[in-house]
């Protein structure tokens, strides 16, 4: 497998993790009109978008594509 | 006006799935898969409409009035990561096996995975029997929104018949590219309507900051997580989005793409969708703590629509009728077309003819067991009174716990079927039991320590797959190369 690939896979276990914001459990300030709670897990979902994107671009498994195009012959 | 609106859409929805039928083959593949032939942009508003439900939107609002902000991050910021992933590590290879061996069901695949027919039929029992309750909540949805939206004017019964004779009529004559195509409308009927909703909403009580700085001041406990979710309780809940592994429409709308890179679109794009689709709910459930305070338990499912009614004109109310209409239907269809097709292909066809169906019949069956399954599910409704939250997280729990099998099967070698069996009687077991001691209180825990049950029923059942498999002799080489390729060298 290569490092590319492993560290992508990391990114992936490090949102797992992060999705755990308790810094912000009890934080009722608000930000761009959002609570702090709230708008961490706005901001979340944009980060994943960013990986999924990485993930798709540079750790597609173009091996099973090959398979593919066997069956489509 | 509302009614004219719903009715409109209704007939939008069925003109379309009449319409796909012109394209139809008359195959059993094109219509339990639609020939395999679905490209990146349906496949996505496909799966995302699939796994949209009444959930997201009736019951997140609901479960926002009690528990605040905390309801977007418990379930669909941990979703936006997960199930992308499980696109990509399972719907890929899933797809790939499927394509190859012709496999129409998952209980086709697990069952030539581990030879085991046994397995096979134990599965589909298993399976059926939690999409149940997920179709159950889609006709309590439908019924409790027309009845608000119309201020009580329409029983519950009739919103819930409407939305079964709708599907089922869309379902018989366009099969999965119908339903491919209705999904793909029907998703972005709710995704833009629930933006317009919580502009129109937010405006009109002064924006999303004056809201929130009065929520501070008369409810401040829904800003916050303190006291409404545990650390433990979020943590173990962050499993349940494993879920859509193992749905079995899932599997078949994975099946029905035309190539393996339309999954890119999916998987890139998937949290953003469901940021769209989840944040106005929540929004909206929160400020309706400001308009309708005092509402208990199950009523709070009704918060959307009362918001609506409250703030919008009437038209946008008959819109987001149309919206919650388009949300549940999005998912009943694949759901009740995905039991058809697993009735028709894993029993009537594996058990019953020795000399195979013909397409005809193939058809014939998926319809006949499509209507069954739907009139099931609305008798099943006329008697069920739950919340349709905690509905779906029973369901979810079953199915996540359900997912060392999808990894053993695509990824491990030495995975076994007693390893299989193993695991799938093990989340029978315990998930009877825990659904026993939590059926009648909706924040059951473990013991009341905050480990959600699905967690203790996953670690359980990997246990007993890793454990029994490695007690059991493995298939041969040759049959293990037709699923997971040979380690190099």
């Amino acid at each position: 497998m290569s490092g590319n690939r492993l560290k992508l896979y990391g990114l992936l276990v490090l949102l797992y993790v992060l999705h755990n914001d308790w810094w912000f459990w009890n934080d009722a300030r608000i930000r761009f009109g959002l609570p702090m709670g709230l708008l961490y897990h706005v901001v979340y979902m944009l980060a994943t978008a960013v990986v999924m994107y990485l993930l798709v671009t540079r750790a597609w498994p173009h091996h099973l594509e090959i398979d593919d195009c066997g069956d489509d012959r | 006006m509302t009614l004219a609106i719903i009715a409109v859409y209704m007939a939008v929805v069925v003109s379309i799935g009449a319409f796909s039928h012109r394209l139809f083959q008359r195959t059993g593949e094109d219509y339990f898969l639609a020939t395999r032939s679905i490209g990146p942009f349906l496949l996505l508003m496909s799966l995302f409409g699939t796994n949209m439900t009444a959930f997201a939107l009736l019951g997140a609002s609901g479960e926002a009035y009690h528990a605040g902000i905390g309801v977007f991050g418990f379930m669909p910021a941990i979703s936006g990561l997960v199930i992308p992933a499980i696109f990509f590590f399972i719907g890929t290879r899933a797809w790939a096996i499927g394509k190859r061996h012709g496999y129409v069901t998952q209980v086709q695949f697990f069952r030539d995975r581990w030879e085991s027919n046994s397995l096979g039929l134990l599965l589909f029992v298993v399976l059926v029997g939690l999409v149940i309750p997920y179709l159950l909540i889609g006709v309590m949805a439908g019924g409790l929104t027309l009845n608000q939206v119309t201020g009580g004017d329409i029983p519950e019964w009739v919103g819930g018949l409407v939305i079964c004779i709708v599907v089922l009529t869309y379902v018989t004559f366009g099969g999965l590219r119908g339903t491919a195509w209705v999904n793909t409308f029907q998703t972005i009927v709710f995704m833009v309507l629930g933006a317009a909703t919580v502009f129109v909403v937010f405006r009109n009580m002064g924006g999303v900051g004056a809201v929130m700085s009065r929520i501070g001041a008369e409810a401040p406990e829904l800003l916050v997580r303190e006291g409404n979710f545990s650390p433990l309780r979020w943590l173990t809940y962050s499993l349940i989005p494993l879920s859509p592994a193992m749905f079995p429409h899932m599997f078949m709308h994975w099946l029905s793409a035309k190539r393996m890179e339309n999954f890119r679109l999916t998987v890139m794009v998937y949290p953003l969708c469901i940021a769209a689709v989840w944040l106005p709910p929540v929004l909206l459930g929160i400020a309706g703590r400001l308009d309708f305070p005092g509402l208990v338990g199950g009523q709070s499912n009704s918060i959307l629509v009362r918001m609506i009614t409250l703030h919008a004109p009437e038209f946008l109310a008959g819109l987001l009728g149309a919206g919650v209409f388009a949300a549940v239907m999005s998912s009943l269809d694949s759901q009740v077309l995905s039991l058809g097709t697993m009735f028709t292909q894993d029993i009537v066809r594996h058990y019953g003819r020795s000399d195979g169906l013909t397409d005809r019949q193939q058809i014939l069956s998926g319809r006949l067991f499509v209507g069954g399954i739907l009139a099931f599910t609305y008798t099943l409704f006329l008697f069920s009174n739950r919340s349709i939250f905690d509905l779906a997280t029973w369901s979810f729990t079953g199915f996540a716990a359900l997912i060392p099998i999808a990894i053993g099967a695509l990824f491990w070698r030495r995975s076994t079927k007693q390893g299989a069996t193993a695991c799938v009687g093990t989340v029978i077991v315990l998930w009877s039991y825990f659904f026993y001691q939590g059926w009648d209180d909706r924040t059951y825990t473990v013991g009341g320590s905050g480990v959600m049950a699905v967690a203790v029923i996953l670690a359980a059942s990997s246990v007993a797959m890793v454990v029994v498999s490695l007690l059991t002799s493995p298939p041969a080489d040759e049959h293990i190369n037709r699923f997971i390729a040979p380690p190099a060298g």
